[in-house]
């Protein structure tokens, strides 16, 4: 176990550097810089601006100078705010996305869950086919449009709900449904399939001739076998929210991380680019470390490592 | 060990040879007399009574009549084997006493099922499960298969003893620990923390047997217990049943199709055929005396090591189609002497002893005369 978290520890740094360089590469890739806008800014102003953020330098010094901000974890300051530097607005901006995200998914796994088992257990019942057809609604409708339309009614027409920012756990009400719902529905189509095959099993026979009651065959004999599927598209799932919440953070207008992002890349703001992109790849690995642990301690045959002399 | 198992191998066949031989008289052999000794007289207690048990499968092609009228007695202490070939019912029948037909497929449209005199067939699910497991286990086919992957031996073993028996944790594991050194686990007390993928196949058999047995039941069923063994293995299994068949007076019930297995640890057999018992009596009749043409068929087309015979005689055709059971015999199709009256009303029940009894229209009077005549 130590074994492989350590050659997993390794393998992140090594993900990590990769993605970082990619993401200096596309960014010099990109035309334009930082003080090209609307307005033409004075050539020695310019000068003395690339100057002071290092952008005069050779590309590779730039690059060095760049991994060793990933090591000390400083981005220096941003480029558009200089009063502000690329760590403040991690700090700010990420426990909100974070939160955002940390709900969304838990929401999205209870929900799916319990949708998934219910169907299962009403096997071609009604609760299966209500639970299938908002499957597959929820599958199709991207979250952006589900979002307006939450909006739509639910704050504006009917007045139920705050419409956007972030300040009481009611403004957090619209944008999770719009991010869980689709999340939702494949956990649940996942949990009911699989499930479905679990309970045919014969050790869930062995466990009714036992004579135990059905809450425990199915909590403690099913589900954890079902949920195998679940935990392996976990990881991309997250992937998948962490994004998403950006162009939901757009819709609702909260401050998070998303905001940031989008606009460091159309303003070309390097330091906020690199700072955002590390940081947020470095947590989405470490997410996926998480789920492979996870893989390990519910299917004991599922070894993490491979003991010496094994075959 | 390879000594011992050679002893064994020679033993079983000594006594295959023994039993199925028909040229010698009853209790002559003498290894036979030795290997009995401690054979029970049959106890007058009736664990259990099936009577007229009817089940059938709702389909998408129809209804499908798995059991049609299944009746017998199960007294203390015995070995009723229930042999037949895939698809007769054996296996419905056994889920039928455990209660475990999947509803609302399958439904048992009518017979009794009395357990120590209690009903089960309409027992509601919280009356059933306090029987389940406690007063009748189940043992099941596939070691691979019946244990859940993801709990420890340990917990499977006393999940079921903690459900019904209300023992502190402490004194279950000890429980535990004890039933694996019945079966024949060595180091019981670090295996419990172990998982089912750790143990070989006839090892976690052993686990099933001593899940099925924790709780101490009365009845034990065992739905071919020994068929995805190899034969070693399937050996030892078998003399483990002995084993605690000595030790513990409990009824078992042995759905199988290996006709060797019977010969080794059944009391009694139940003939199975398209849903139905076609004939049910004493071991020694069943393989000495048999009389439903079917029984017949099923012992000679088993192998047998004491005659250099050419080739094994298999019952040409197959069993009846159970969407539409034929009327009369369901046999008849295969059967060397079907009537006229065979295909059309079916035979009913001849008792050619205390404890045989055959339905065949053979034994009626009148084809008795036929035969004489032709």
């Amino acid at each position: 176990m130590q074994k492989y978290i350590i050659k997993r520890f390794l393998m992140m740094i090594a993900t990590i550097l990769i993605i970082a360089t990619l993401t200096f590469v596309l960014m010099h890739l990109i035309p334009g810089s930082p003080f090209e806008g609307e307005r033409t800014t004075n050539p020695t102003i310019q000068a003395n601006l690339e100057k002071f953020y290092k952008l005069d330098e050779p590309l590779h010094v730039q690059y060095l100078s760049y991994l060793k901000s990933i090591v000390t974890f400083d981005f220096g300051p941003s480029i558009k705010k200089p009063n502000e530097s690329v760590n403040d607005l991690l700090a700010r901006g990420f426990p909100i996305s974070f939160e955002l995200g940390m709900v969304t998914i838990l929401v999205a796994l209870l929900s799916g869950i319990i949708l998934g088992t219910i169907a299962a257990l009403r096997h071609n019942g009604l609760i299966d086919y209500f639970a299938m057809t908002f499957a597959v609604i929820g599958i199709s409708v991207p979250n952006f449009v589900l979002a307006t339309l939450l909006i739509q009614q639910l704050a504006v027409t009917w007045d139920l709900l705050p419409a956007a920012t972030w300040s009481s756990p009611l403004h957090m009400v619209l944008p999770v449904i719009a991010l869980a719902t689709g999340p939702t529905a494949i956990i649940a189509r996942l949990t009911r399939s699989s499930m479905l095959e679990v309970l045919t099993q014969d050790y869930i026979k062995m466990a009714r001739a036992k004579g135990l009651s059905p809450v425990r065959i199915i909590i403690r004999h099913a589900l954890r076998n079902a949920l195998m599927p679940v935990v392996t598209i976990l990881g991309t799932m997250l992937a998948g929210i962490l994004t998403g919440t950006f162009v939901i953070e757009r819709i609702f207008a909260i401050p998070g991380m998303g905001k940031y992002f989008v606009e460091s890349i159309n303003n070309r703001d390097y330091p906020v680019i690199m700072g955002t992109t590390v940081f947020y790849s470095a947590f989405l690995v470490f997410m996926l470390f998480i789920v492979d642990i996870v893989y390990g301690l519910l299917d004991p045959r599922i070894k993490l490592h491979r003991k010496e002399g094994d075959a | 060990m390879n000594e011992h198992q050679l002893d064994h191998a020679k033993e079983q066949i000594k006594e295959r040879v023994d039993e199925v031989d028909k040229s010698l008289p009853v209790g002559t052999s003498g290894v036979q007399k030795n290997r009995k000794k401690s054979k029970k007289v049959r106890s007058d207690v009736k664990v259990l009574q099936v009577n007229n048990l009817q089940v059938s499968f709702r389909t998408y092609g129809g209804e499908v009549e798995a059991v049609r009228g299944v009746s017998f007695d199960l007294h203390q202490g015995e070995t009723l084997a229930i042999v037949g070939e895939s698809g007769c019912g054996k296996s419905v029948t056994s889920n039928a006493i455990m209660g475990l037909i999947p509803k609302p497929a399958g439904i048992i449209k009518n017979g009794r099922v009395l357990f120590k005199g209690k009903e089960l067939t309409n027992m509601s699910k919280p009356q059933l499960r306090k029987i389940q497991g406690v007063d009748i286990s189940m043992i099941f086919q596939d070691p691979m298969t019946a244990l859940n992957p993801t709990l420890t031996i340990g917990e499977q073993l006393t999940e079921g003893l903690r459900t019904h028996k209300k023992v502190s944790k402490q004194d279950a594991k000890q429980k535990a620990i004890e039933m694996l050194e019945l079966v024949g686990i060595p180091n019981p007390t670090e295996r419990l923390k172990q998982f089912p993928h750790q143990f070989s196949g006839g090892m976690r058999q052993r686990i099933v047997i001593a899940i099925a047995l924790i709780c101490e039941p009365e009845l034990l069923i065992a739905d071919e217990p020994t068929t995805a063994l190899d034969v070693t293995i399937q050996a030892q299994i078998l003399e483990l049943f002995e084993e605690i068949q000595q030790k513990t007076d409990i009824s078992i019930i042995l759905i199988t199709h290996d006709l060797g297995v019977v010969a080794k640890i059944a009391d009694r057999i139940a003939v199975m055929y398209a849903g139905k018992i076609v004939e049910i009596g004493d071991k020694r009749a069943i393989f000495y005396t048999p009389e439903h043409p079917y029984t017949k068929g099923l012992l000679n087309s088993v192998p047998r090591l004491d005659l250099v015979e050419e080739e094994l005689q298999p019952i040409e055709g197959t069993p009846p189609d159970l969407f539409s059971p034929p009327q009369g015999c369901p046999f008849t199709a295969r059967c060397p002497y079907a009537m006229e009256v065979c295909d059309h009303v079916y035979p009913s029940t001849t008792t050619k002893s205390d404890t045989h009894a055959v339905d065949c229209w053979l034994q009626d009077e009148r084809a008795k005369v036929l035969q004489e005549l032709s």
